[in-house]
């Protein structure tokens, strides 16, 4: 059952993205088990407006774990102890009476602090941009039945449609690799018919865009997989590698 | 250039130089064993390897194949560090699934290098390159040997407890480079999926400990024998 | 009296919009690039209809309150997206779906935009596929469908359980698409807090940049709001903390008509609140009523046993359950339309049968989906959904019954619109949720997604070019005219006059306040007295709010709170519209429930003879009352019945 707990939040305050940031450390007591982190988070908050203090920065929207808006490295974990679940998703039962929780922003080089635990991942968008897509317009398509798809393709490109732009794989990753971020687009589309016509300079593309923006270089430790909110598996960055080298050497 | 440019094709660079060392290990792995059941046989081989000019060449490609492998991981580890970012987590947790060995590769990496560079000092230096420059004996613990007279290097070496210590430390640190490196190597090519994830995994694992004990009993023999 | 004129095409339902399509004004090639066209959100319309346009060849000016255009919250839906495919050959078509929808909107919406909405569903679907959205599918390698509330045939297309995802992401890599080419310029984490009008048209925004604090001007030859609905004046609801009504609000706010604020859909499966600090409710898929079947214990001691945890539902014989959906529908069952099922559970719990701590649940049962079709096939069905019930209540919907309760969900009210999607601005449209068009007094499941992207893809890059071919010839604007500069003034003074307020309460505790009003006296059930109550109510809460606010933190700068305080400032005010609406419609359509106005069966009991047309509010200035004219629906094409979902 559910019960009150008492905590410390031990949080990264940063006023903006050259300023240097530290830890404060808060208590909070009588924290319902059954609220989310974030919730605890408006707890905090609440406390920290009525004091006259300005409140803590963190990004979240949704707050059902799909939107991928809320980040927060928690306790040595992007979205925090839980497997499987985004930071709102992420409820107060996971963590005990009495305990110091650390909670950071993602820290990358892609991902340069905003305020507090806002970091800006418009870098994940920018990689999408160079060439996560099919290259359709609007209208003159042909029926939705017209191709036929084995539904072992369409399951496995769905698995990696999965993925929510959250940048934990990123945040996890001691290289500041993005390449499961990069690896679900590139293989969802290549699974499909209608993305594989452009799949080699798909894949060529979108490489070339996440080198230049400065992501590490996967080594294959698999800290984005087991830290995944929708548990993107690493075969996608397997794919990823097959599509790249053999784009390339077709050049 | 591609491979020179993308973060894919370093990797590349890395994954095909470390399955080439991987080949070669087999190889020194097999002729290690054979001195176990005949000296002479080793010095054959040991003789076929000297200052011949295929010897030499085969040498060259494989010290090439080690530049590389380090070179680019040097490479890699400084782009690593700065795509992290200068600030650091606070506190670091490793996940379920992640061994700790595919996160220490560099470290491992430069712990085998150190060993190789004491191995060199103990084989090669007395061996091929005293070769390479005129000699054909070299002194040995107060005796002369000749340069192609591997299994007296062995005997020599491997009848020191410490050097046997150090070289199992050497292939421990091996075997952990080896579990993680081998299959790392395979999905960074691309030959991987759910399925063979774990199967390459199982391999790999089987594989390093196959290499690791092997060295390790050739090691452990000499010393025992030199006991005897 | 103004006369409201929805342009509607002459001709019959089926040749309407190809009439207009085949008339219009459209713009050439090399003029589409001297116009350029401010879209106002990244959800399924903002996004496809940002992307479409650049498509065509406009320049698109396109703003997000996110960081990204991916988290626009049509990224929520879960359940499917509705198409008259007729794939499974179980006698759907245009017609049926365009009557299943005005029916399940209890015949509040206009014959003529719901038969375009039918019309371009299945162009939808083809648009996905092609973008690489990976629907369900099933062995053969075609569609899957599943159905949905409110219809007898199976016309749901579907990614599992992330639908409004994958749709979302598809419209978002077109947009990311136009954004690499250069045609679409992205501004994220930027709110439009003013609508900018010269010489009576919309001609562009004032956008709050939410980084630095500072105001920005942007000027364009129209503007399109696609931001989403308000359903957040409730505080809580299934909606994402960030989804507002304010880009709406300021629309109205300079002339265009508000329309049926009253209609709201409050959603029959969310997961129950569980205490005072709970900030949102998560939704369970309509799909879920598929399988699930949903009941409450038929005794009130049992009831009361289970909510003092002495009883297990498990433990419950058959024959002591009530599935009270399917006693009172035996057509539909547990699949009537969303606003039946809502007020069926609040019937049963009210009368004492509801379960959880609170009383306020009902069970979702699963077992006999899971004895007939074994746990495989329903973990394959409603695996992530089964999974995020379990991570949030700490229960194991496989082992025991989950728990529901109704939640407020959408916004069928909004912006009206012309057939157009114009609203009354000239120059001003309106897309998706924000505006009212298509779904009446209460929305099916599974066809916010149609809409949302037949307005983006199919519906307004052709209308738009109706109204842009007449502005050929203006040059861009300058945002230095004196309508920029006064309507940024206009908020400078308001985001002052907020922060010198220095009160005591936080933003949340006020909105908290204005969701328990609104709950109490404009929610499921409505009658004229509490509606009063709520209009005195929100008047003393909106003197509170702008005498004792706090918000922390500087004006110029990032702040969280001032955000929240802007867009509650128009919540508040959206309650009180919502209110006067609720108020003076004296009839139960949809989901406007008053309780003086039902059948002897509780049934809503609607009044065409009084009230068949769409309340338009006319904005009067602050502290005057708005002034409601008519749009009357008249029905051409089909005959008004009494919702029936019995037989």
């Amino acid at each position: 059952m559910d019960k009150d707990i008492n905590i410390t939040v031990k949080v990264w305050r940063q006023k903006g993205p050259k300023e240097k940031g530290r830890f404060e450390t808060y208590k909070l007591d009588n924290v319902s088990q059954g609220s989310s982190f974030l919730e605890m988070l408006d707890i905090l908050n609440e406390k920290l407006i009525s004091e006259g203090k300005v409140p803590v920065a963190f990004d979240h929207d949704c707050r059902e774990g799909i939107c991928g808006m809320c980040s927060l490295y928690i306790n040595g974990h992007p979205h925090g102890p839980d497997s499987a679940v985004t930071t709102c998703q992420l409820h107060m039962r996971k963590f005990k009476d009495g305990e110091t929780i650390t909670v950071e922003p993602w820290r990358s080089a892609g991902f340069p602090v905003i305020r507090d635990l806002m970091v800006d991942r418009y870098a994940y968008d920018k990689i999408i941009q160079a060439g996560g897509f099919v290259s359709v317009n609007t209208g003159g398509i042909p029926d939705a039945n017209s191709t036929p798809i084995p539904k072992k393709n369409a399951d496995l490109a769905m698995d990696a449609a999965a993925c929510i732009g959250c940048g934990a794989c990123a945040a996890a990753c001691k290289n500041g690799s993005a390449m499961l971020f990069v690896s679900a687009k590139v293989s969802q589309l290549a699974l499909l018919p209608q993305g594989k016509v452009e799949a080699a300079r798909r894949a060529k593309a979108m490489i070339a865009k996440m080198d230049e923006l400065g992501f590490g270089n996967c080594t294959n430790t698999r800290a984005c997989e087991a830290e995944c909110p929708k548990e993107v598996s690493i075969s996608n960055i397997a794919r990823l590698n097959r599509e790249f080298i053999s784009a390339k050497l077709q050049d | 250039m591609w491979l020179l440019n993308s973060s894919i094709g370093k990797k590349l660079i890395m994954s095909i130089s470390g399955l080439f060392l991987i080949l070669f290990l087999l190889f020194h792995l097999t002729m290690n064993v054979a001195a176990v059941f005949s000296e002479e046989a080793y010095n054959v081989i040991c003789s076929f390897l000297g200052s011949n000019w295929y010897a030499v060449a085969g040498t060259g490609v494989l010290a090439a194949g080690f530049l590389i492998h380090i070179g680019y991981s040097i490479l890699l580890t400084l782009e690593n560090r700065k795509a992290r970012g200068n600030d650091r987590y606070a506190v670091n947790a490793r996940p379920k699934n992640v061994e700790w060995a595919s996160q220490n590769m560099f470290v491992l990496g430069l712990i085998v290098v150190c060993f190789i560079v004491l191995h060199f000092s103990q084989f090669w230096y007395h061996m091929m390159f005293a070769e390479l420059i005129g000699h054909h004996e070299v002194e040995l613990g107060g005796q002369a040997i000749g340069t192609t007279d591997g299994a007296a290097f062995i005997k020599y070496y491997f009848s020191n407890i410490v050097v046997v210590i150090l070289y199992l430390v050497w292939y421990v640190a091996l075997w952990f480079h080896l579990t993680h490196g081998f299959w790392s190597a395979l999905q960074t090519i691309g030959w991987n999926n759910t399925i063979w994830l774990n199967r390459w995994k199982i391999i790999a694992n089987i594989f390093a400990t196959v290499i690791a004990l092997g060295f390790a009993f050739v090691t452990i023999f000499f010393y025992l024998k030199s006991l005897c | 009296m103004t006369q409201i004129n929805s342009k509607i095409p002459q001709g019959p339902l089926a040749d309407k919009w190809t009439n207009y399509k085949d008339h219009q004004k459209l713009v050439n090639p090399a003029n589409k690039r001297r116009l350029d066209i401010i879209v106002v959100g990244t959800g399924l319309a903002g996004a496809s209809a940002a992307a479409s346009l650049a498509e065509l060849g406009f320049n698109v000016l396109n703003f997000c309150i996110q960081d990204s255009p991916r988290r626009a919250h049509s990224i929520a839906a879960q359940g499917g997206i509705n198409a008259a495919k007729n794939y499974q050959n179980d006698g759907d078509s245009v017609y049926r779906l365009f009557y299943d929808t005005i029916k399940g909107g209890d015949y509040r919406a206009r014959e003529a935009n719901v038969y375009r909405l039918a019309e371009v569903s299945n162009s939808i679907i083809d648009q996905c596929v092609a973008q690489g959205v990976p629907f369900a599918r099933e062995y053969g390698g075609l569609l899957d469908n599943r159905s949905f509330g409110g219809a007898q045939v199976s016309r749901t297309f579907y990614a599992r359980g992330q639908t409004g995802q994958q749709l979302l992401l598809g419209a978002y890599s077109a947009l990311s698409r136009q954004i690499g080419l250069g045609k679409v310029k992205l501004y994220k984490r930027y709110e439009m807090v003013d609508v900018v009008k010269v010489d009576g048209k919309a001609r562009g925004i004032i956008a709050r940049n939410l980084i630095t604090g500072k105001l920005e001007r942007f000027s364009a030859h129209a503007v399109v709001v696609a931001s989403g609905g308000y359903v957040n004046t409730f505080f809580l609801s299934t909606n994402a903390m960030g989804s507002n009504g304010s880009a709406a609000w300021q629309c109205y706010k300079k002339g265009a008509y508000f329309a049926n604020p009253c209609y709201v859909q409050i959603h029959p499966t969310c997961i129950p609140v569980h205490g005072e600090f709970q900030s949102k409710l998560t939704l369970m898929s309509e799909s879920l009523r598929n399988d699930g079947r949903i009941w409450v214990p038929k005794k009130k001691e049992d009831a009361e046993a289970i909510r003092a945890g002495k009883l297990k539902p498990t433990q419950l014989k058959e024959e002591d359950r009530d599935y009270y959906l399917e006693r009172r529908y035996p057509a539909f069952g547990n699949l009537v339309p969303r606003d039946v099922a809502s007020r069926a559970a609040k019937e049963r719990c009210d009368a004492g049968f509801g379960v959880n701590n609170t009383g306020l649940a009902v069970y979702l049962d699963f077992a006999e989906a899971i004895g007939r079709l074994g746990k495989n096939v329903v973990e394959a069905r409603y695996g992530n959904l089964f999974q995020m019930y379990e991570k949030i209540v700490d229960e194991n919907p496989y082992e025991t019954p989950m728990m529901i309760f109704p939640a407020l969900h959408y916004a069928m009210g909004g912006l009206w619109v012309d057939y157009e999607l114009q609203t009354s601005v000239p120059g001003l449209f309106a897309i998706g949720e924000a505006n009212f068009s298509d779904h009446g007094a209460n929305r099916l499941g599974a066809s916010a997604l149609m809409q949302g992207l037949a307005d983006g893809y199919f519906v307004l890059p052709y209308t738009i070019q109706n109204y842009l071919a007449d502005q050929i010839q203006v040059p861009r604007f300058s945002t230095d005219l004196p309508e920029f500069a006064k309507a940024e003034k206009d908020i400078n003074d308001r985001t002052t006059r907020l922060m010198n307020i220095k009160g005591k309460c936080s933003v949340d505790s006020i909105h908290k306040e204005l969701g328990h009003i609104m709950w109490e006296h404009v929610g499921m059930a409505r009658d004229a007295e509490g509606l009063k109550e709520a209009i005195k109510l929100l008047k003393d809460l909106k003197k509170e709010f702008w005498t004792n606010v706090r918000i922390p933190g500087e004006a110029v700068d990032q702040n969280n709170e001032l955000e929240k305080a802007l867009r509650l400032a128009d919540f508040i005010e959206i309650g009180e519209l919502m209110a006067h609406d609720a108020l003076d419609r004296k009839e139960s359509c949809g989901g406007h429930f008053r309780t003086e106005y039902q059948t002897p069966e509780g049934e809503a009991l609607r009044d065409d003879a009084d009230f068949s047309y769409v309340s338009c509010w006319e904005y009067q200035g602050e502290d005057k009352d708005p002034v409601m004219l008519k749009e009357p629906l008249d029905y051409e094409f089909i005959v008004r019945q009494q919702r029936n979902y019995k037989n």
